[in-house]
């Protein structure tokens, strides 16, 4: 009996997404479990009823038949394409954020966590989350490919070096839940993870008063625009050497080759890192390369700055910026 | 022990053979007959599959209890990872069509060898070097990339025996397409006269499937690795992102091959359950053409579905989409053999030799290996089971429940056939059924394990994982002592067990219509053919129906 007290068969679950995946696995498992009965049944049975009684016993050959065929390979036809249909009407779920989702950070790296709330705070490996509010996280890597993985949320993606990646959830449930990596990265990946913590809205406020707050990310942000001196090029006043910031969420550059360039979180990373990549028609490659003296959360941090500088529809700022970042994460 | 018995020549039994038709080393070394390069085969995957057995064996023991406490993360990434390579590329792709289908494939179309012999040996040369600079590697430490090799790890990050490993797979790959070459042409070249396509064994039928993959698939198998080994040489910036590489492309190079080297495993063991199914049964395969069709479709579906491993690294949904209904697609031929497998055993005369409850095991454990990898072709499905235990379960009943049992059941069919020598009966029945328990009690907990998200490739893990975690390693111990029986029994009958008849199962296949063991050229005279395989049905019954 202690036994069967600590013999788990089915996690918690609790976020919005988890009843989706839930009720799909169900349905799988329930035709998985059919099909192998069904089989096991057969054989077993088919094994008893035509064991060879005598040396000379052989068995009856039957015609094929193509009737049988065709049931057997369309009824199979059938219940996979149901499973493709529902499967992807999961994910895409998973794939497209609600448009109010609060946009949080995480970067990863050999072998920790690293989080930010929109407030400002930091974590590592242990993430506090509110119940009922959607969150999406967009994820970078410092190193090799991690994955986000909170099994009690059903949700995973894989956290990608000079990529972004997105996920989201609500949860729905307040508790404390495994945060795990799920892609191997090295040695320590086993202990690569932490703790999700959902709290009731007023907790979390409690909590987040009671930490450290840190600068939020687009105070950072502004900070290093004037530390790495990125005004002096690229502001209204200054003879435009650099492409002005403006209106960048959501519209297209045009290239000095003649492409054009969604200006997503992807591409202002590059021109950041890597100026010369992609020059802007008009401008010449004056900008020099800022690799090296910007990490991944600066650059985060940059980046949602710069998008919601001038923007022409006021009042959207941050939240029109976790949009577009969906939207580079689909161009991904 | 039964020195005696074991003298005693039934009726017919060859003097001359192709296991004393020379005697040396170097008779053996040096040999063109395919058979005995089978058999160069069968001890040299047998030693692989122990060593990659006795990784598995430190992998479970690690994973008895929650804590990492038998080894260090690092030597247990190094297990898992070498755990994978040997299995899967020095003993799974090998196994049945390097041992059983260089011995079987020119006894079933009537011929006196492949159609080119010294390349057979050359092939099992190539695998022996690449096997050498694997075991290399493995004393320059192993190397902890997991068997996936996914960059920036590989590449950048480890500092491990990669590139030793990495020429060892370049290597092997290389036997890998020889073989294929080889039984392609021997197939279309070299049936005996009368046997036409839709007469021949479906065991043949799925060699020439998966020959076809092996040589289209393993090419890009061996570039990767190369570009791999460059990368990580000369900083070639093609899957580093800090040297304007493409982390993700890796994995889709790396799935072009591995998945469809999934069916190189697979497609080699349905044709041997076919075979079994059709002896153990004294009937025609129901649907003989559905069933041989079905092969050579998953052999060609098995090129497109690379991108289901990638549904949560960052592909894109529509991607995701084409590759989900593809793979989807590949559970009808593999329905369609199980379905007709099934109807085969319908009004057979079946028995219960030791090949046959292989044979019946399969059946059940592919289906359950096939309908969870139809779940996880399910994208909704996979996000959540994607990289923890479901997936170590599922792949696992495909290749030991699928792969394993099929070539342990073919061996057991043709053991009379290589050695011209008896097994113990009772021993191989109890030994099958103990793997049959073992292999279940390991891998079905996996099943659970994966849903309540335990991740792959953990050295340690939560406390309430522990319970199924330790059924899991109960099993692996069962499983263990399940695959070492055979293998003494095997050692023993091959120089004293009790010599067979010709044809001990009273089987239909021209492979049977030769001495056991037979001679070297196989046949004395070139067998004609005049009748469909599996023709079980006395004549004088046909006529009259």
């Amino acid at each position: 009996m202690e036994i069967l007290r600590n013999l788990p068969l089915f996690p918690e679950s609790a976020s919005t997404f988890a009843r989706d995946v839930d009720a799909l696995y169900f349905f799988g498992l329930f035709i998985a479990a059919f099909f192998s009965l069904l089989i096991a049944v057969l054989v077993v049975v088919f094994a008893v009823k035509f064991k060879r009684r005598s040396e000379n016993d052989y068995g009856i050959p039957e015609k094929t038949s193509l009737p049988l065929e065709i049931t057997w390979s369309v009824i199979p036809l059938i219940i996979v394409l149901g499973l493709f249909f529902w499967g992807v009407k999961v994910f895409v779920i998973l794939y497209r954020p609600p448009a109010d989702a609060v946009e949080y950070f995480a970067v990863g790296k050999q072998w920790m966590w690293k989080f930010q709330h929109p407030e400002g705070n930091r974590e590592i490996n242990d993430l506090h989350v509110p119940v009922g509010v959607p969150i999406k996280l967009t994820m970078t890597s410092e190193d090799v490919i991690h994955s986000f993985f909170v099994p009690a949320f059903r949700v995973k993606a894989d956290v990608l070096p000079a990529r972004y990646t997105t996920v989201w959830f609500e949860a729905t449930k307040p508790g404390k839940y495994h945060l795990f990596c799920a892609e191997f990265c090295g040695a320590e990946h086993s202990r690569m993870g932490g703790s999700v913590y959902v709290m009731e809205p007023h907790d979390y406020e409690a909590w987040l008063a009671g930490e450290e707050p840190g600068k939020s990310l687009l105070a950072s942000g502004e900070e290093l625009f004037t530390d790495l001196a990125c005004h002096t090029c690229h502001t209204g006043d200054t003879g435009g050497r650099g492409p002005l910031l403006t209106n960048l969420t959501g519209s297209e550059a045009l290239l000095a080759d003649g492409r054009t360039q969604e200006r997503d979180d992807l591409y202002l990373r590059e021109s950041i890192l890597d100026p010369a990549a992609k020059i802007v028609a008009g401008y010449q490659p004056l900008m020099p390369s800022f690799q090296g003296q910007i990490n991944e959360e600066q650059l985060l941090a940059l980046i949602r700055y710069v998008k919601q500088l001038n923007q022409t529809a006021p009042g959207e700022g941050v939240q029109t910026a976790a949009q577009s970042s969906a939207a580079a994460a689909d161009e991904g | 022990m039964s020195n005696a018995k074991s003298k005693e020549r039934p009726e017919g039994y060859p003097d001359r053979h192709y296991l004393n038709a020379a005697h040396g080393l170097k008779s053996w070394f040096l040999t063109t007959d395919h058979k005995r390069i089978g058999l160069l085969y069968l001890l040299a995957i047998t030693l692989f599959f122990f060593l990659g057995g006795a990784f598995a064996v430190l992998i479970r023991l690690e994973l008895a209890t929650p804590g990492g406490d038998l080894v260090q993360p690092e030597t247990y990434n190094r297990l898992f990872t070498m755990h994978g390579i040997v299995m899967i590329f020095f003993f799974l792709i090998p196994s049945i069509p390097a041992v059983l289908g260089n011995f079987l494939l020119p006894l079933m179309i009537g011929a006196k060898d492949v159609a080119f012999p010294r390349l057979n040996l050359a092939s099992w040369y190539v695998y022996m070097a690449g096997g050498i600079f694997t075991l290399w590697a493995l004393f320059e430490g192993g190397l902890n990339t997991g068997w996936t090799f996914y960059t920036p790890l590989s590449t950048v990050y480890s500092n491990t025996a990669v590139t030793t490993a990495g020429i060892g797979i370049f290597i092997t790959g290389f036997s890998s397409i020889l073989t294929g070459m080889n039984f392609i042409v021997t197939i279309h070249r070299m049936r005996a006269p009368g046997l036409t396509w839709f007469r021949l064994p479906l065991f043949v039928w799925s060699q020439y499937a998966t020959s076809l993959i092996q040589i289209l698939g393993t090419p890009v198998l061996a570039i990767t690795v190369l570009l791999l080994a460059l990368e990580r040489t000369l900083k070639l910036g093609i899957f580093d992102p800090a040297l304007g590489g493409d982390p993700v492309l890796f994995q889709h190079l790396f799935w072009f091959y591995s998945h469809p080297a999934v069916y190189i495993m697979i497609l080699p063991a349905m044709g041997v359950i076919s075979e079994l199914i059709a002896t153990f049964s004294r009937k025609r395969v129901f649907g003989y053409r559905f069933v041989a069709f079905a092969s050579v479709a998953i052999a060609i579906l098995g090129f497109l579905v690379w991108g289901h491993h990638l549904f949560v690294s960052g592909q894109s949904v529509y991607a995701g989409a084409v590759f989900s209904v593809l793979s989807m697609l590949v559970a009808i031929p593999s329905a369609v053999k199980v379905f007709n497998w099934t109807a085969t055993l319908y009004k057979g005369a079946v028995s219960w030799e030791t090949p046959m409850l292989y044979a019946l095991g399969f059946i059940g454990l592919f289906t359950i290996g096939g309908l969870t990898g139809v779940m996880l072709a399910t994208m909704g499905i996979d996000i959540h089971v994607h990289d923890t235990y479901f997936i170590v379960a599922h792949f696992h009943y495909i290749m030991v429940g699928g792969a394993i049992m099929g070539y342990l059941g073919g061996l057991h069919y043709w053991w009379p056939k290589i050695a011209g020598r008896l097994y113990p009966v009772f021993l191989s029945k109890f030994a099958a059924i103990i793997i049959f328990v073992g292999f279940n009690l390991t891998f079905f907990p996996q099943f659970i394990l994966g849903y309540l998200g335990m991740p792959r490739r953990y050295h340690s893990y939560p406390d309430e994982f522990q319970v199924l975690n330790v059924m899991s390693s109960a099993g692996a111990t069962i499983l263990g002592i399940g695959y070492l029986i055979p293998m003494l029994y095997f050692a023993w009958s091959m120089f004293y067990g009790k010599r067979c008849t010709q044809n001990p199962w009273g089987a239909k296949g021209l492979e049977w219509e030769t001495a056991s063991p037979p001679p070297t050229l196989n046949f004395d005279e070139i067998p004609t053919v005049t009748e469909e395989p599996y023709d079980y049905t006395p004549k004088e019954v046909q006529h009259a129906g």
